[in-house]
């Protein structure tokens, strides 16, 4: 493993409701993120996130746990003493400052001498692609623009660790995926720590080295986008990452392979190499992504993966076709096939009934409701 | 087929809208002020009224070229409209000192004790001004609260000069005139984003920085907004100093009304008026020059 250059133990914070009683933002958390990593918090509305970055830039106090920053401790350093920088959800680009005074801001209050803060000032608006709107107001600026100038302004004074609140979520879609290619290449370039935080998943498993999915105030997984995505550690980041079809039941043995029989009496088939803790008694929940379907013939019968289901809709979404069912057992699938397979979806909206193959290799078992709080 | 364009029909809308307010405006305030400003350079008549010759010495008896047939320039005037505008910029510095903290005391409370809030400052409009320019005699004089209460205490041993003073008037001008600074001060306050000194703390600077490169130039339209709207009416404000001044202080207000009321020497009323007009509108033409300069650089709170 990289060297860490922030590490929390234990950070705690709990807020009193205005109705009265008390919210756990933070419950015992450990975060240790390397040196130019890009990690992102990645979670529901209120799961803590945004929490978890106020307490590393120093806007909230930790009740309890420790912060150390490039092997110091900073638990009770006061944010404007943090070698941390933020890009804020509304940028906060100062109103009454020119783009030039807005990025020099860090250098000003740190008197940096006047020939090398123009230099970085130029060098931080050069990287971002805004070179000659110096001059400009923030009001003249479109939301791309003055989302670039809050970055600007934010890496100007190299901090050891950038954070980005949910910096694109105010943008356009076309604009939102540019900049996430951009933040990436930026990121590289700069070699500085990102931690960036977001609810949209596509987001972070497209920029992230990591993803820490937050819920409840506890981190329910840290890992690599493919990890948390084809692997998720329990039934509450399996849901929230992508769409899954679950299914509850027991794991049993037979011929040396590897099942699982749900309440309804439905049987997925899985291989035991394939997850590591295989679980051998109580209750497991074995995962598919509804692409990992692909759709067999009806007297298909080349493989014993499969599952029948009752076809309730089907959608086209371009590409793909979405198909929505439910089993014999009531319980819902949807299964998402490319559009090419053309002549089965007919012969499924036909009958309404679909058969279902999937990789037994493919699925996943998620061994135990892991930390879920 | 309709024979008022779009254009038309608005302009009349207008016209209808802001017609009776227009009307009311020229009748009584823009009429008398005419009227004020063609007396002030006329001669006074010898038992009150005014004689139609053309007499500029209503103003120099003021700023130094006095009707040399009638009188020696006497500076006393000019000393009078000087100690009101020192009187008055006093009291803007002190509302002021006042109101700013307060404001954002006020701006931070939760959201019931905030309304509250204003409602106290605004509370003493409920009461007659008269009546709490009094209460301040009842506290300030010889036989009054503080004086027989420090002597009662034994700390001293005859009355202090607390009443009609320079002092006395001054805290009676920043008693009266604190809700108005108060209430433009608190509107910027409120308005301002407090994520922006978030960013600022970010960005490494301390309090004080934060405070003169963001919070003040923020709030500084609210500032200069109040400041005026308590600088003009103190500069004429009569009441305070009558009341709490006594006979020994005197200043504009009470100088323009002894003019129309008791000397009955109207042109020289009207000059003073007219000195007292000149000063604020400079002030205000000063201001918008501000504005505007701030307006180049700096835009509407977005």
């Amino acid at each position: 493993m990289r060297e860490s250059i922030i590490r929390l133990e234990g950070a705690s914070k709990t807020f009193p409701l205005p109705e009265g009683g008390t919210v756990v933002a933070l419950d015992r958390i450990d975060l240790e993120v390397s040196r130019n990593e890009f990690l992102t918090l990645l979670g529901p509305s209120g799961c803590g996130k945004t929490t978890l970055l106020h307490a590393i830039s120093g806007f909230v106090q930790l009740d309890g746990g420790a912060i150390w920053l490039d092997g110091e401790d900073i638990t009770d350093v006061p944010a404007h003493r943090r070698p941390v920088n933020t890009v804020f959800q509304n940028y906060a680009l100062f109103p009454h400052m020119s783009v030039d005074r807005n990025v020099g801001y860090a250098l000003d209050v740190s008197h940096v001498a006047k020939a090398e803060r123009d230099r970085r000032v130029g060098a931080a608006l050069a990287m971002v692609g805004l070179g000659g709107l110096e001059k400009r107001m923030p009001r003249q600026l479109s939301g791309g623009q003055q989302q670039r100038v809050a970055l600007a302004r934010a890496i100007v004074a190299r901090p050891k660790l950038l954070l980005l609140d949910e910096p694109l979520s105010a943008l356009d879609r076309n604009l939102r995926q540019a900049m996430q290619i951009e933040l990436k290449n930026l990121q590289a370039e700069l070699g500085i720590t990102f931690i960036f935080v977001t609810h949209d998943q596509e987001e972070a498993l497209t920029m992230s080295d990591r993803i820490a999915v937050l819920h409840k105030g506890v981190i329910q997984q840290i890992d690599t986008p493919r990890n948390v995505y084809d692997r998720p550690g329990n039934t509450f980041v399996a849901t929230f990452i992508g769409a899954s079809n679950l299914f509850e039941g027991t794991p049993r043995r037979a011929d040396g392979k590897l099942s699982l029989v749900t309440a309804g009496g439905e049987v997925i088939h899985a291989v035991e190499s394939c997850n590591k803790h295989p679980p051998d008694t109580g209750s497991v929940t074995a995962m598919l992504r509804p692409e990992q379907f692909s759709l067999g013939g009806s007297g298909d019968t080349r493989s014993e993966a499969f599952m029948d289901i009752i076809v309730e809709q089907t959608v086209f979404v371009g590409s793909n076709f979405e198909i929505l069912g439910h089993t014999a057992a009531g319980r819902k699938v949807s299964a998402v096939v490319p559009a090419s397979q053309v002549n089965r979806i007919a012969e499924v909206e036909d009958t309404k009934r679909a058969r279902l193959n999937y990789d037994p290799a493919s699925v996943h078992l998620i061994a135990r409701q892991g930390p879920q709080a | 087929m309709s024979a008022l364009t779009r254009t038309q029909r608005l302009s009349a809308q207008l016209g209808i809208l802001i017609g009776p307010a227009s009307l009311f405006l020229a009748v009584f305030f823009i009429c008398p002020l005419a009227i004020m400003a063609i007396y002030s350079v006329l001669a006074p008549g010898t038992y009150g009224g005014v004689v139609w010759d053309f007499y500029p010495h209503n103003f120099g008896r003021i700023l130094g070229f006095a009707d040399p047939d009638f009188e020696i320039y006497d500076p006393v005037y000019f000393s009078i409209f000087l100690r009101s505008l020192k009187i008055a910029l006093i009291t803007v510095l002190l509302t002021l000192l006042v109101c700013y903290p307060a404001a954002f005391q006020v701006s931070r409370l939760p959201e019931r004790w905030k309304a509250f809030g204003l409602f106290l400052i605004t509370l003493p409009f409920f009461a007659s001004l008269i009546v709490r320019l009094f209460i301040w005699v009842l506290i300030l004089k010889k036989t009054g609260f503080i004086n027989v209460a420090l002597m009662d205490m034994g700390i001293i041993a005859a009355p202090l000069e607390l009443i009609y003073t320079d002092g006395a008037i001054i805290l009676g001008m920043v008693y009266i005139f604190i809700p108005f600074m108060f209430l433009p001060v608190y509107a910027s306050v409120e308005k301002l984003d407090w994520s922006l000194v978030r960013a600022s703390q970010d960005l490494g600077a301390n309090g004080i920085q934060t405070f003169f490169r963001i919070i003040l130039p923020l709030t500084l339209p609210g500032i200069v907004g109040g400041s005026i709207i308590v600088f003009i009416p103190a500069l004429g404000n009569f009441i305070v100093p009558a009341v709490l001044g006594g006979a020994k202080v005197l200043m504009l207000g009470n100088l323009i009304e002894q003019q129309f009321l008791s000397a009955r020497n109207w042109p020289f009323g009207s000059a003073l008026a007219m000195l007292v007009m000149a000063s604020v509108l400079l002030l205000l033409y000063l201001y918008i020059r501000f504005e505007a300069r701030r307006g180049d650089e700096a835009p509407a709170i977005r």
